[in-house]
């Protein structure tokens, strides 16, 4: 059966809270930006398109490099964030949860942009024409008919986030407790003799995990669709 | 009064139209393709035209030497779509309700039962646009349009997707509509059977200009 050591527990509750952290502050993000692909034209949109999507094609280390050069410490944005704000990401679980975010990103973003698109804007139209703004018909109508592709959209990016390796390690590398992940706890793992049999209990951990995201995404999903259909 | 002096370009199709209308029902008529649809589109505020004036009693909802272009939410113009556009995710009680949500006003149930009993539909309220027949949606797109409290209701042919028997169904309901008379209407219609009984006034409509304006005697 399974035999965490306090250690193996304590990165399975980080990676717990970095996803959920990265997955909860992105949403917002990527339902303004999946609603800005989706039903606006502007200047650079194609360009846009492509920064996003960029995490999914870039290799892990590269991103992960980029955030340091561009949030580390000694980077001028991240000491003028550390100075005025107190925000300091490097070496930080913040700073895991940032590169899980930006990395789960796309993930994220994709399914809420075709949902998005998939709505009639006729109803859209239809909701203005009986007295509401544009942010209430955002709120009563476009969110209400996306909900199938948010939930779809939150559920990848969780997954990703909570697998997200590469960028994790380079940015804020591996320190137990602080950023040590379930992936980084595996890789340590795999490096020391006699590691195998605890590297396997933390597998089995997160396969449980990821089905158990999977069921609950795929549950959330039949009810959103049975009440966009009706009963 | 509704008075309308629009111009607009679509692609290549020229549309150039006045006419004003004074109360009761009046038809926008001509065949399909004539720009008849984005006439009351640009009387909702959906489609802004290149110039010209759009006025309903004393308030100007589109001016374009003003520079005034009323939003379509403040233009408080009731709209009957020709598919019926009702909300799927909301049941026919929500989406009746929904005007009334939007625009901010305590519930009127007096208001609500009477425009209920008028398009017969208080047997429908719990259920959800997706269990309607296409009868019953375009009631219930008439219900919901009226319960905005517009000053102004828009009819884009609103039969038009319903067969001879659903069409002859509906038909009743919009005369009671117009006798009712607290609400003018504007109704756009290729087919003169139908609006024969509902029209008091005609305005034809052919290659994106006005051909006559009068009576029913022009519905030929």
């Amino acid at each position: 059966m399974l035999e965490l050591s306090p250690q193996d527990w304590i990165a399975v509750r980080l990676s717990l809270r970095i996803a959920l952290v990265a997955t909860a502050v992105s949403l917002p993000f990527g339902i303004a930006m999946a609603y800005l692909l989706a039903r606006k034209n502007f200047w650079g949109k194609s360009l846009v398109d492509a920064l996003i999507h960029l995490p999914l094609v870039l290799p892990p280390v590269v991103t992960g490099y980029l955030l340091l050069i561009a949030v580390g410490r000694k980077a001028p944005f991240g000491a003028f964030l550390a100075d005025n704000f107190g925000i300091v990401f490097s070496f930080r679980w913040t700073g895991a949860a940032l590169a899980c975010g930006i990395m789960a990103f796309p993930l994220l973003v994709r399914p809420i942009r075709l949902s998005i698109e998939a709505i009639d804007a006729k109803l859209e139209d239809a909701a203005s024409t009986l007295g509401a703004s544009r942010l209430w018909v955002f709120v009563t109508v476009t969110l209400p008919l996306a909900l199938p592709g948010i939930i779809a959209g939150t559920m990848l990016g969780f997954a990703k986030a909570l697998g997200e390796f590469g960028a994790t390690i380079t940015f804020v590398s591996n320190i137990p407790g602080e950023t040590q992940t379930i992936s980084a706890a595996i890789y340590t793992l795999t490096q020391v003799p006699d590691g195998d049999s605890a590297a396997l209990q933390l597998v089995i951990v997160s396969i449980v995990i990821s089905i158990a995201a999977l069921v609950a995404a795929e549950w959330f999903a039949r009810r959103a669709a049975a009440r966009l259909h009706g009963n | 009064m509704l008075s309308v002096q629009v111009e607009k370009t679509l692609g290549d199709f020229r549309l150039d139209i006045a006419f004003a209308s004074e109360s009761g029902a009046t038809v926008l008529f001509g065949p399909s393709g004539t720009g008849k649809t984005s006439i009351i589109n640009m009387i909702a505020g959906l489609l802004r035209p290149d110039r010209g004036r759009i006025a309903l009693d004393d308030t100007v909802l589109f001016d374009s030497a003003a520079g005034i272009d009323v939003p379509p939410h403040r233009r408080r113009v009731g709209y009957v779509f020709q598919e019926g556009r009702l909300f799927p995710h909301l049941s026919v009680k929500s989406n009746l309700d929904y005007g009334r949500w939007m625009g901010g006003h305590a519930a009127d149930p007096v208001a609500f039962a009477h425009v209920v009993d008028l398009l017969d539909i208080g047997a429908l309220l719990a259920r959800r646009p997706g269990k309607l027949s296409g009868g019953e949606r375009q009631r219930v797109a008439i219900g919901r349009a009226l319960l905005s409290r517009p000053r102004l209701l828009l009819l884009d042919e609103p039969l038009a997707s319903l067969d001879a028997g659903r069409k002859a169904e509906i038909l009743p309901y919009l005369e009671r509509l117009r006798d009712d008379a607290q609400v003018p209407m504007i109704y756009v219609s290729h087919d003169a059977t139908e609006v024969k009984r509902i029209a008091s006034d005609v305005v034809r409509i052919e290659g994106g200009r006005v051909a006559a304006t009068g009576g029913v005697e022009l519905l030929g």
